[in-house]
Order: structure tokens, then C-alpha cells, then sequence
């Protein structure tokens, strides 16, 4: 049990030291800074434009739906780097492992393809 | 070097993987409409993985995938059981999709891929695994409950158990994580060595548990998990609604049971006290929540409530007399309800669908064998003697009062004498009141098929009860091995 959470020990730390970092960074701009605010500075600076709309506008549904097809195989090249780095010692059934994964995924980007789901009109 | 692991005992899982994929490119590659030709192959790829499936049954307990899969008679048993609700489900759906004409080639796969969940929850040996059938069955439900998307009410139903389902994974999930922490383990043999024979059980495995069956409570709807049930019941297709009330519960029962006598066999004391108080609950609001509806998609969502209720009797037993108490109950219920539904699935008028209890009125004038049927399941439902129904509730009933559990036993009794008021309403319905619009006729060969199978199994079963007796002994036997 305690040798266990020694290993996580470092974790802590790392957890401890981007709190305070963090925090430190908010806080000292609050007190070193000099705040002299006018409506200027606080409206939203939008590329140099006056702001003319509501960010919360409605959006076409497709952008969603192309994220969501890229990060399946955002995904799939995350598992491909430590796949390629250990196959020397997975051997034949870890490459065939990761073959029959990548089968999978394709037969669903096939699917996607033909439903027409990469058209854009 | 890794060694290509024995792939025999999920030789059925593989095969409809294999057959979920290739149907999938088959659909979507045929110009026209290819619900009709893709749903049949389903049903064979489903007849084949039983075939296959029963005839592992001769393997002693095998574990397999690095130990996360393990195949002995109790999931032989339970996966024959979820594969046949899955069949008929699928034949039942077949002939609604065409009658509705809803068809999509998607509606096969997503049950062929809900099947294969199924069999992996049964089959888990791992908590990873365990998580990872769950969410495929669950993630293929969600989709196939909102399938009728221009229904509003289907699309609720849909979304609700999303949004429900997605909650109740993420109790599993945090319980899961509280037994890796406490154990350092995450595979149910590692589990049991790590707990050894529960003299001292860290309070953090017992967090565990609770949020575990909670999570599992409401997978199989017990009361308090059991809100989003009546809803999902009622809106989703009704051929869906057919394998809601039976695969996965079956399948997750099965799970709940292989996990609490698995790794916490020796735990029993704390997760006794959670099952009685889930079997109670469950029993008591599934008898008189029902008594007022008027919809029968909602009436059998709450006679469900009330049948898990009374399975959940015999996993707070917790020996094998218990579990195949349990087994013998589901293997009953499935054939009681896929019969039920069935007759709802045909209550019909003018091409419409209409599901009110009142629209059943004076079926046994219009359509006498249906009624009969109906009266048969409704019969065996409420538990009287000699249909199947009884004889369910009585082996569950007989293993309470053999461990002593003699509450449980009681209120199971009083419980379903409540609930027979109801099922004896319909029957009542049926054939003492004016008849209302008969339905349209004739049913179709498959539904009538069915039908007759299922009321001739649940009329007979009496006359043969070894088979299932002795398959369910040999199934909790199996479970209790080591």
C-alpha cells in the first residue's frame, strides 16, 4: 500500500507546483499590475471589429460531425506511436492485433464514406 | 513474446464480430433497400453463434485473452438464453420494420453488435472487460431506442436512456476505480486473491461494491435505478422494447451475479444487505406502480421491474441453489415476454400500431388464439400453477426459505398477489369486455410462429422441466466450482 502511493508521489508534486503556478501567475497580475479599467478595455476585442453578434449563435451541424470523424483516427495514430515503438517485442500477435484494429476502423471510415457522411453538400 | 492466445471459447463473440462488420459493407455497398437481406443473414449469423455457442458447453471453465474472458457452463448457459431473445427479437423486428417501412440495413447490425456486448459482459472476467460489453451493448441500445428518429417519443426515449445510461456508467466506472485502488487489481481471480477470505475488507472495496451494483441496479432496472424504464419502455420501437425486457437484463443479471460471487464471494455480508433492499424495492413498485397504467408498453415495463425483483431473490441467496433459481426464472421470463410482446407487436388496426390495454377489449371474440396466448403468458406472469411463470417463482421462492431468507420469500408472495391483479385485468379485458376495433389480420407466418412456440412452452413446460432444471444446476454448479 505504501509503496503504491509513493509512486504516485510524483504526481503530487507535479499537481502541487501547477497549482501554484497557476495561481501565483492570477494573483500576481492582481497585485502587481495597475488596474485602471474604462468600457473601452472591457468590451470584447473580436479581431479589431466592434463585437456585433452573440457568440452563441447556431452553427452547422456538419463541423461537428467532421471533428468527430477526425478524432477516431486522431485516436487511432495516438495508439499507432507506442504500437511501432514496442512491436520488436509484442511479436506476431501484437501486429495482428493492431491489424485487426485497424481493419475495424477502416471498415467504419468505409461506411462513413459511402453514407456520404464526408460530403459537404 | 506474446504467445496467440486460445480463441476457442469466444469463437462465437468472433463470429459475429466478423458477421456485424461484414453485414455492415454488405448493406452499404447494395444499391437497393437491404434491411431484408442483411436482417436474414443476421438471424443466421445469430442461429450459428448459438449453434456454436451450446457446443462449447463441453469445456471444462476455461479463461482465456489474458485472462479477461472466461467461459464456463453458467455463461454457456446465459449466452444460449441472451442469443435466443436476441433471434427472436431479430425475426420480430424483421417483419416490423417492413410493416412500418423503417427498414435501414443499420437495424440488424446494431442488434448483431448489441448481442455481441451481451455475450461480453456474460463472459467478463475483468472489470475493463466487464465495462467494455457493457458500453458496446449499451452505446447499440441508445441508437436502437431513438431508431424511429421522426418519433418524438422515440427520440426522448432515446435520449433519456443516453443521458440515464451515460450516469449509471460513470457509478460503474467510479466504483471500478475504488476496487483497483483498494486491490491493485483489476481482474476478478487477481481481485479475489487480493481480498482473500474478506476477514478485513478496506472500507474503500466496499464503496467499490455499492457503486458497482449500482451502476449494474440500473442496467437491470431495479428500484431506485428503475426511473428512466416506463418512459424508455413506452417510446422505444416496439420490437426494441422486446429485447430491452429480456437481453439485457438477462445479460446483466448474469454479470451482477458472476461479479458479487466472483471476486466478492467472500464479501457477502456487504453487498447482502444493498441486493435484499434492491429485490424489495423492486418487488413492492413493480406490483403497484403497474396497477394504474393504461398504456401496455408501460404495464410491461413495470411487470419487469417486478420480475427483476424476483430474480434478485436468488443472487441475495447467493449459493447455487440461488443462482439457478435465478437462471431457471430468466430463462421463463424470456419465453413469457418475447410472447407478450409479440402479441403487442401484432395489436394493430388499420395499419396503425396501437398499444392502449382498453384497445384489447373483446380480442377473445375477434381473434381467439391470440387471446388465448395472451392469456397464457398473462396467466404465467402472475404465477399460477401449472404454467412455466410458477414454477420460476417457485424455485427462486424455495431457495429463500432454504437459506432462511424468510422476508424475502413472504413478500415475494404477497408481491405477486398484488401483481396478479393486474395481468388478471387484461385477461378480463380480453374476454369479459365489449369488443372494441378487432385488430388486422392475419398476423404473418414468423409473429404467428412465435407466438404459438413461446404459449406452447410456457402450457408444457410442466411436463418437462429436467432439461432446464438440470441445464440451470449445471450452470450455477459451474459458478460455485472452486
Amino acid at each position: 500500500m505504501k509503496d503504491l502511493l509513493r509512486e504516485y508521489l510524483p504526481i503530487l508534486i507535479f499537481l502541487g507546483i501547477a497549482i501554484g503556478v497557476a495561481g501565483g501567475a492570477v494573483i500576481a497580475s492582481y497585485i502587481i499590475a495597475p488596474q485602471r479599467p474604462d468600457p473601452e478595455k472591457d468590451s470584447a476585442y473580436e479581431c479589431g471589429f466592434e463585437a456585433f453578434e452573440d457568440a452563441r449563435v447556431r452553427f452547422d451541424v456538419r463541423y461537428y460531425l467532421v471533428a468527430i470523424l477526425f478524432i477516431i483516427f486522431d485516436l487511432e495514430v495516438a495508439f499507432l506511436f507506442p504500437w511501432a515503438i514496442t512491436l520488436g517485442k509484442i511479436g506476431m500477435f501484437g501486429f495482428w492485433s493492431m491489424m485487426v484494429f485497424l481493419i475495424i476502423l477502416t471498415i467504419g471510415f468505409i461506411y462513413e464514406w459511402k453514407k456520404g457522411a464526408l460530403e459537404w453538400e | 513474446m506474446y504467445e496467440l492466445p486460445n480463441l476457442v471459447p469466444a469463437l462465437p463473440e468472433i463470429l459475429l464480430a466478423v458477421a456485424a462488420l461484414g453485414l455492415l459493407m454488405v448493406g452499404v455497398f447494395r444499391k437497393k433497400d437491404a434491411t431484408g437481406f442483411v436482417g436474414g443473414l443476421a438471424v443466421a449469423a445469430l442461429v450459428v453463434a448459438g449453434i456454436v455457442e451450446v457446443n462449447l458447453a463441453r469445456v471444462p471453465v476455461v479463461t482465456t485473452l489474458g485472462g479477461m474472458f472466461v467461459l464456463d457452463g453458467f455463461a454457456v448457459f446465459v449466452k444460449a438464453l441472451v442469443l435466443l431473445a436476441a433471434v427472436l427479437t431479430a425475426i420480430m423486428s424483421l417483419s416490423w420494420l417492413r410493416q412500418e417501412k423503417l427498414g435501414q440495413f443499420e437495424f440488424p447490425v446494431l442488434l448483431i453488435f448489441a448481442t455481441l456486448g451481451m455475450m461480453m459482459m456474460v463472459s467478463a472476467n475483468d472489470l475493463m472487460a466487464l465495462y467494455l460489453g457493457l458500453e458496446l451493448q449499451s452505446l447499440s441500445l441508445y441508437v436502437l431506442a431513438a431508431y424511429h428518429r421522426d418519433n418524438l417519443r422515440s427520440t426522448e426515449a432515446g435520449l433519456k436512456y443516453f443521458m440515464l445510461g451515460a450516469l449509471a456508467s460513470g457509478l460503474l466506472l467510479f466504483g471500478a476505480s475504488f476496487i483497483y485502488g483498494f486491490t491493485g487489481a483489476t481482474g476478478f481471480d487477481a481481485i479475489a486473491k487480493a481480498l482473500g477470505d474478506g476477514a478485513s475488507v478496506p472500507v474503500g472495496v466496499t464503496v467499490g461494491i455499492v457503486f458497482l451494483l449500482a451502476g449494474l441496479a440500473f442496467k437491470i432496472s431495479a428500484v431506485p435505478f428503475h426511473m428512466w424504464t416506463p418512459d424508455v419502455y413506452e417510446g422505444a420501437p416496439t420490437p426494441v422494447t422486446a429485447l430491452f425486457a429480456v437481453g439485457p437484463k438477462i445479460a446483466a443479471l448474469a454479470l451482477l451475479i458472476r461479479v458479487m460471487v466472483g471476486p466478492f464471494g467472500h464479501l457477502v455480508e456487504q453487498w447482502h444487505q444493498v441486493v435484499v433492499a434492491l429485490s424489495l424495492a423492486s418487488m413492492v413498485l413493480g406490483a403497484f406502480a403497474a396497477i394504474h397504467q393504461t398504456n401496455i408498453k408501460r404495464l410491461m415495463a413495470y411487470s419487469s421491474i417486478g420480475h427483476v425483483g424476483y430474480a434478485l431473490i436468488g443472487v441475495a441467496v447467493g449459493n447455487a441453489a440461488g443462482v439457478r433459481g435465478v437462471l431457471v426464472y430468466l430463462a421463463i421470463y424470456l419465453f413469457m415476454n418475447i410472447g407478450t410482446f409479440t402479441v403487442i407487436l401484432s395489436m394493430r388496426q388499420r395499419g396503425r400500431m396501437v398499444e392502449q390495454i382498453e384497445d384489447l377489449a373483446g380480442l377473445s371474440k375477434s381473434n381467439p388464439l391470440m387471446a388465448l396466448a395472451l392469456a397464457i403468458f398473462m396467466f404465467s406472469m402472475a404465477g399460477i400453477p401449472p404454467l412455466a411463470g410458477f414454477f420460476g417463482k417457485l424455485y427462486v421462492f424455495i431457495a429463500a426459505i432454504q437459506a432462511h431468507m424468510y422476508t424475502l420469500a413472504v413478500l415475494g408472495v404477497l408481491t405477486s398477489v398484488v401483481g396478479a391483479y393486474y395481468y388478471l385485468r387484461i385477461v378480463k379485458v380480453m374476454y369479459f369486455d365489449e369488443p372494441a376495433d378487432s385488430f388486422d389480420r392475419p398476423i404473418g407466418r414468423s409473429m404467428t410462429f412465435i407466438l404459438t412456440g413461446t404459449s406452447l412452452v410456457i402450457l408444457l413446460f410442466f411436463l418437462f422441466p429436467e432439461m432446464l432444471l438440470t441445464g440451470a444446476e449445471t450452470a450455477a454448479a459451474s459458478l460455485f466450482h472452486g
